[in-house]
């Protein structure tokens, strides 16, 4: 599930992300952008390792990993929850 | 066409601490050692893989031997056997000038097998036998005497052999620095030192040749050499004036360090290590010093090892996989782990990439292929994205780890060193089968599962 910080979030196009009811910023990285504009979008995190796939030269099988470390860091920081 | 991937990632913004050090945290690469490219030496000797440079033995030794002889000019550098067995690597300390330190019967056997002569040994260690020593006295090696029970038996083989061997006493002090390594030979300050020489002396069955003491193991503090060289000769300049023996020679020990840094050290190894100089002044400082020496010009001893090799051996691992912890850092597990590199669990060793990576770092865990918890590598570093079948340079490794590795789980893997002309060869082949079954006897009743 998303919280409303996670949709609230000042996404740069260069990684750099701001939260304005914080002030803590963020930066991440080409893919964790990608990620992060789908989410933003409502893209459910279920259909993220196939963009992935789609988009990057990644495997399906390492995207889905990737992906579930990539939503444990994202819980670790508050912006989503389970 | 697709995009090139890393795995995504999110940072959370901090100002960090000042850095001192001006530290880089970027993780650069390596993909060559002495200009063979890392790929190459993988395909063809297969991963694990340790390295080691005879380039850089040659350049250390020279380098160290030199500094040491600006400040003393009668010093000589031993090759300490424990600190690497494998005969090519001591040899090339041996072309280099280098007489053997040995420590046990075996390694006492290991420089015979390498063309040592008996005179050109220096037999150390806390456990010689009886036999050990028969052959030793019989072929003229130096014997550092540790304890009582070794001088009573070096007597009754003197005897026996017909033969006055040449002795030194071992010497335990404090030279200012903690731990006190109190355990090998005669403490100096209580006297205990003292009156070993004079039991030597009274039995007049040997000649006392010098003085030794080791004082500890990866000193960073350079002053507790000048103490224990001080000590040494004025222990010297006693014996001169108690029993007219004029000593020839003062052994340091070992104990330099390399430029690795200590598991729980803050300052990174090549800042916080002294250098060869500083060494070098503070054993200087006390040997010019000395009324003993401006008499007796007495030949300076060391058997500094780890600071020779360690930073000529390199260990060459692949990646087998990766997972995620639930710390959220993220782990890979290595094809070399402790069961080779056994120096991971003393130091933060440098593990590096060897190839350039895009994108940023994550807190990486290295693991070994071990089915323990103890078998890191490094913890958390900040890492690139690493795939199956990446590889990863580990170093220094050189000191310590062909010696204490182990035949556990896995095979030991080759060994190779890189020629001052490039040549790359194997000097120690990875076993298989053979060698763990060699030594083994199965009764009858047992042969049939």
């Amino acid at each position: 599930m998303l919280t409303d910080q996670l949709m609230t979030l000042a996404v740069n196009k260069n990684g750099f992300i701001f939260d304005p009811e914080s002030g803590i910023s963020y930066t991440v990285n080409d893919t964790g952008l990608f990620i992060l504009k789908h989410l933003q979008k409502g893209v459910d995190k279920e259909d993220m390792p196939k963009l992935l796939h789609e988009e990057y030269e990644i495997s399906l099988n390492s995207a889905s990993s990737d992906v579930e470390h990539f939503w444990a860091m994202l819980k670790a920081l508050r912006l989503v929850e389970d | 066409m697709k995009k090139s991937y890393t795995a995504p990632y999110i940072e959370r913004n901090s100002a960090g601490n000042l850095n001192k050090y001006a530290h880089t945290t970027v993780v650069r690469h390596q993909d060559s050692i002495d200009n063979v490219l890392i790929k190459d030496l993988i395909s063809e000797f297969g991963s694990p893989l340790f390295v080691f440079s005879e380039k850089q033995i040659r350049r250390t030794y020279r380098r160290l031997q030199d500094t040491i002889r600006i400040h003393y000019p009668l010093a000589d550098i031993t090759w300490s056997y424990k600190t690497n067995y494998l005969s090519a690597i001591c040899n090339i300390f041996h072309q280099e000038g280098a007489p053997a330190e040995v420590v046990s019967g075996m390694e006492y056997e290991l420089a015979k097998h390498n063309g040592i002569p008996g005179d050109r040994i220096y037999f150390n260690g806390p456990s010689k036998r009886k036999s050990d020593l028969s052959r030793a006295i019989s072929e003229g090696a130096k014997i550092h005497i540790d304890h009582l029970e070794e001088m009573y038996l070096i007597e009754q083989l003197a005897d026996e052999l017909d033969i006055k061997p040449q002795v030194a006493i071992r010497l335990n002090m404090d030279t200012g620095i903690s731990p006190l390594w109190t355990r090998f030979g005669f403490n100096y300050e209580n006297g205990e030192a003292y009156r070993a020489v004079q039991r030597m002396v009274s039995g007049g069955k040997m000649i006392l040749a010098g003085l030794h003491t080791h004082i500890g193991t990866f000193i960073l503090d350079p002053n507790a050499y000048y103490w224990a060289a001080s000590k040494l000769l004025a222990f010297a300049q006693t014996i001169k004036d108690s029993f007219d023996i004029v000593v020839d020679y003062i052994d340091l020990g070992g104990g330099f360090a390399s430029q690795n840094t200590l598991i729980d050290q803050y300052t990174p190894g090549e800042l916080a290590s002294p250098s060869f100089e500083q060494y070098a002044e503070a054993i200087g400082n006390a040997f010019n010093a000395s009324l003993f020496v401006k008499e007796h010009h007495p030949r300076l001893i060391l058997e500094t090892g780890r600071v020779l090799i360690d930073e000529a051996g390199y260990l060459i691992a692949s990646v087998l996989g990766k997972k995620n912890l639930p710390t959220g850092e993220r782990a890979v597990i290595l094809d070399a782990g402790v069961n080779v590199n056994i120096t991971a669990w003393w130091y933060k060793q440098r593990v590096v990439p060897t190839r350039p990576f895009p994108g940023s770092y994550q807190n990486t865990v290295f693991y070994g292929p071990l089915c323990m918890n103890i078998d890191v590598i490094r913890s958390a570093m900040p890492f690139p994205d690493l795939y199956y079948g990446d590889t990863v340079l580990i170093s220094p490794v050189g000191a310590y780890n062909v010696t204490q590795w182990m035949q556990f789980i896995e095979y030991r893997p080759n060994v190779c060193l890189i020629s001052e002309l490039g040549k790359v060869e194997i000097i120690r082949e990875k076993e298989d089968m053979s060698d763990m079954i060699a030594r083994e006897y199965i009764p009858e009743h047992l042969r049939q599962v």
